[in-house]
């Protein structure tokens, strides 16, 4: 294409007169709008002219003018391109911006960490506290005037390590031994800290039911640390007996600053720290990023990559899938066996990841403008091997061994339902959006890269309840299967990458949102660049963490050995949940 | 449900009973070579893998593949009274480059003109930092530092690697990684013999 | 000295070596029991615990060490495994399961994240490296380290086991019980309760 098409489509300036200006600044597209006007814009979008899946909600902070955005991407479950607005508020306290959570649901999270990480309050949110980082903590952290402790520089590369680097560790630097700064004049013995109680008192706001015995309602944590193989992640629950009343989720205990890191990272820096958000699925975190930044960049990768890039894509959305079925059947309480068949099914894939790029899990392979190296020969032979005779019967075994289980039927149908128009209310992505009856993919709602070649079904069950997220799993499997072995047989020679090899990458001023179907849902980088080495503005949009705002809902009237199956339904990655 | 309840409960058994079995049928179709030999050890991870699929390290270990990365090394050339140099001139490219910054160099100074000589004076890696991302080592001009394959680093104490611990030979570089070592071999002296060409 | 008089049942043993010959080979076999049935605490944080997972999965099988119970409960646990990344709002947590772990424990720190900070040791919410609180008896490098690195440590972890000796063992010594170690607590940021003096001494600057 010669130049970045703009986002939307349809001239909203007619439809809308004197409330939208489009944003002319140079490399950005989309409406900016005035708080005032906010909440009539988007029920008149949502109502009328069915823009119902609310996508991203993100802030960015523009310290020179003096200013902060506030971003909204809105798309429509029937498909096709979206709409991108934006409300400018002056940058001094208190800066408050209406909620969007009474017209799309899915906002909720996402508008709290606006709150923890920006200091934008939200007005008529139910529920604004921090999220990421802890109730008490002093600032907002990805404000630009605010420097973590460890700061030396506002961009890397550092001059401290070259041509003088003498090697000091960064905690012998501070006076704590660690990276903590406390504001001036703190004495931590004239103070008591509780970062819970704002989480007790949110949790006591539910409907009570009066009907009955006037019982005791107990608060249980389902704490960090569980014996669940989903990482760190709290859930408080309130219970009456044994039915759940209320539920909570506390996240932030593996918050790695990904996104102010990213500001400090120059571009190509930014590839490996990629592969640590989604661990499972490594290369599709690549694919998104290496795709916006190519629509900044105005890059079309070669032929060979492109082809190389659809084959590693689909293998990592197995590898991720083995993976997640083989931890929800282990929830499901049958014992670890299931886990080590699919295991033993993801070993023979990351053989060939390590083959390819290097390292198991963090492959680090895509560049902009194609991928990093081309494959051996060997590596070639191996995926033909694996996907043309061994995968396919090793999955229908799999399916046959626990798919009609009595047991998982009766703990799978019926429970934790999530219905359609609450999935598109809570802003759910991928297989969790599907298994409720929703046909939506990215690769056939907005294709990318090199998508619609390929002959695949978009896998769609219709119940929403714990076994249908599990079937979609095994379908979205063979889908997989089937575009991989398409790729294998078309795959052209050439070149695998379009530029040069450089490492300090020129990048144009301008905003880009690249997404991708990931194998958790629509994984999205929203990146804006100001034409210097470093991204002014980096943010992911995590499918996981916007999954989570389904899980209260669907939760609620469960019984409480249920969450862990739904959890596990859900299927979330910490390392994209809390970045 | 119109058939047996428990009729799915079976199908699933007889998988794991059929999966049971072959780890017997093929520990004996091997006649004993299954096990601490490098076919037995291919077999275990290629198409055909069944029954037992455990490798059993540290008596039998995976090779990895060529382009497995771990943590860095320099490499050094040896010349023929075994007087090691190190390909590094301290370009400051792997420092600039590397996404958590872990590379710390001092370039040398010529002590007689205090003019900067391309060899580096001290050259840390803190690998409690380093991610194994291989950026260091793809944008290397002069294919000084590249990945390692040696995994087992396990220690009783941090890891800051100087260049005394980081300095490998090329010797070593070419057995662990001989397309590439040969591919990077051949291009320099292609660059070398057109430079000599042209200065005739 | 005459060979059947050593044998007599009634030879006065000097007091020297009264202790010492028993204790060695009973060392060997306290050690050796130890060493082969250490059950981790399993306890994943991040993408080092999926590495972590893989190992214990059927092709890396630490079953074969003895390591396979990962027991949820710190209390049945011998060996906290620390993989992934330690943040600020997770360490006081960390702290509390290293607390509640019976003597004799362990720790070993896998991953770039756990030893030192890894690739995320500038950020706001990041410790840098988990021997800041807890003491570490092995570090892992590796970003993550391939599964064998991981049981390349754990052999290190068994090879420790092996050489410590049951006169210097800290939990049968006389005297008071080993300190627990003062749980952090989330102000501000990170306040660590034996640093305490060090930033009311600052303040007074």
């Amino acid at each position: 294409m010669a130049s970045p098409a703009p986002v939307q489509t349809l001239d909203l300036s007619a439809r809308f007169p004197g409330v939208l200006s489009p944003d002319t600044r140079p490399g950005y597209s989309g409406w900016i709008l005035d708080n005032s006007n906010l909440l009539k814009f988007a029920t008149a979008l949502r109502d009328e002219l069915g823009y119902d899946y609310l996508s991203s909600v993100t802030a960015v902070d523009y310290l020179p003018e003096d200013k902060m955005e506030v971003v909204y991407h809105v798309y429509k479950t029937t498909g096709g391109a979206g709409v991108l607005f934006k409300i400018q508020i002056p940058r001094s306290d208190p800066m408050e911006v209406h909620s969007l959570v009474s017209i799309y649901p899915g906002a909720e999270l996402q508008e709290r960490e606006a709150w923890d990480l920006f200091g934008i309050k939200f007005t008529g949110h139910p529920d604004l506290r921090r999220i990421l980082m802890w109730e008490g903590f002093s600032g907002h952290p990805m404000r630009k005037d605010w420097h973590e402790p460890y700061f030396e520089e506002e961009a890397k590369p550092l001059k401290s390590r070259w041509p003088d680097g003498k090697m000091i560790m960064a905690e012998n630097k501070n006076r704590y031994g660690d990276n903590i700064t406390y504001p001036d004049g703190f004495n931590p013995e004239r103070q008591t800290f509780d970062p819970e109680k704002a989480l007790y008192e949110a949790l006591r706001t539910y409907q009570k039911d009066e009907v009955g015995l006037d019982t005791d309602h107990i608060i249980v944590n389902m704490g960090p640390q569980h014996p669940s193989t989903h990482g760190v992640f709290r859930i408080a629950v309130v219970l009456d007996g044994e039915k759940i009343v209320n539920l909570k989720p506390v996240m932030g205990y593996l918050h790695r600053n990904h996104e102010k890191i990213g500001e400090r990272n120059t571009f190509i820096m930014n590839m490996p720290y990629t592969d640590r958000l989604d661990y499972l699925s490594s290369m599709s975190n690549n694919f998104g990023y290496a795709l916006a930044v190519e629509k900044l960049m105005n890059v079309k990768p070669t032929e060979r990559a492109e082809y190389i890039r659809v084959m590693m894509a689909e293998m990592t959305r197995i590898a991720s899938h083995l993976m997640a079925i083989g931890a929800l059947l282990n929830d499901l309480g049958a014992y670890f066996t299931p886990m080590l068949y699919a295991l033993e099914e993801r070993e023979l894939l990351l053989d060939i990841f390590e083959a390819v790029s290097g390292s198991r899990m963090m492959c680090n392979y895509f560049r902009f403008g194609g991928v990093a190296r081309d494959f051996p020969e060997s590596a070639l032979q191996k995926i033909k091997d694996i996907f043309f005779e061994r995968l396919p019967r090793k999955i229908d075994e799999i399916d046959r061994f626990l798919s009609e289980n009595e047991i998982i039927r009766s703990r799978g149908i019926g429970q934790g339902v999530l219905t359609a128009e609450d999935a598109i209310k809570y802003s759910a992505a991928g297989p969790l959006l599907r298994a409720s009856g929703i046909p939506y993919d990215v690769r056939r709602a907005e294709p990318y890269s090199i998508y619609d070649r390929f002959e695949f079904d978009v896998v769609v069950r219709s119940n929403g309840d714990i076994y249908d997220r599990l079937m979609v799993r095994f379908d979205e499997i063979r889908q997989s299967i089937r575009i991989v072995q398409q790729a294998v047989k078309q795959l052209p020679e050439g070149p695998v990458m379009a530029l040069k090899p450089m490492y300090q990458v020129r990048v144009p001023p301008g905003e880009a949102y690249g997404r991708v179907e990931g194998p958790k849902g629509e994984l999205g980088f929203y990146i804006i660049s100001n034409g210097k080495p470093t991204p002014w503005r980096y943010h992911v949009r995590a499918p996981s963490f916007i999954n989570l705002t389904a899980f209260g809902p669907i939760c609620i009237g469960q019984k409480v050995a249920d969450v862990v199956a739904v959890l596990g339904s859900i299927d979330i990655v910490l390392g994209e949940v809390d970045r | 449900m119109s058939d047996m309840y428990g009729k799915g409960i079976l199908k699933g058994l007889s998988v794991s009973l059929k999966r049971f079995f072959e780890t017997y049928v093929d520990d004996l179709s091997w006649l004993g070579k299954r096990y601490h030999t490098d076919k037995g050890i291919a077999h275990r991870g290629s198409k055909d893998a069944r029954g037992i699929f455990t490798v059993q390290y540290p008596e039998e270990k995976i090779p990895v593949p060529e382009e497995f990365r771990f943590v860095p090394f320099l490499v050094y050339d040896e010349g023929p009274n075994g007087e090691k140099t190190l390909r590094c001139t301290s370009c400051g490219i792997c420092a600039k480059v590397c996404p958590p910054q872990c590379i710390w160099i001092v370039r040398s100074t010529d002590p007689a003109t205090g003019r900067p000589i391309p060899d580096p004076a001290k050259f840390f890696i803190d690998a409690d930092i380093c991610m194994n991302c291989g950026l260091c080592a793809e944008f290397c001009p002069f294919d000084a530092i590249k990945m390692d394959h040696d995994y087992e680093l396990a220690t009783f104490h941090r890891n800051v690697y100087d260049e005394t611990r980081l300095s490998k030979s090329a010797q070593y570089y070419e057995n662990i990684r001989p397309v590439n070592a040969n591919r990077e071999d051949a291009a320099r002296a292609a660059k070398a013999a057109s430079r000599t060409g042209q200065g005739e | 000295m005459e060979s059947n008089e050593l044998n007599s049942p009634d030879f006065e043993i000097p007091p020297e070596l009264q202790a010492q010959v028993a204790i060695t080979s009973l060392d060997k076999i306290y050690n050796w029991g130890r060493s082969a049935s250490v059950w981790p605490l399993m306890f994943g944080l991040a993408c080092c615990a999926i590495e972590m997972i893989c190992a214990a999965a059927s092709r890396f099988d630490i079953a074969r060490f003895g390591m396979e119970i990962m027991r949820p409960s710190p209390r049945q646990s011998d060996l906290m495994i620390i993989s992934g990344t330690v943040t600020k709002k997770m360490i006081p947590i960390i702290v509390r399961l290293y607390n509640q772990m019976p003597e004799p424990k362990y720790v070993l720190a896998m991953g770039a994240c756990a030893s030192g900070g890894g690739p995320f040791k500038e950020g706001y919410n990041v410790v840098s490296g988990v021997d800041k609180f807890i003491p570490v008896d092995v570090y892992v490098p590796g970003c993550p380290p391939t599964p064998q690195a991981l049981l390349k440590g754990l052999m290190k972890i068994q090879e420790k086991i092996k050489g410590e000796p049951i006169k210097t063992a800290r939990w049968y010594q006389k005297g008071p019980d080993m300190a627990e170690i003062p749980v952090p607590m989330l102000g501000p940021d990170l306040i660590d309760p034996r640093k305490i003096p060090l930033i009311t001494n600052g303040e007074k600057n």
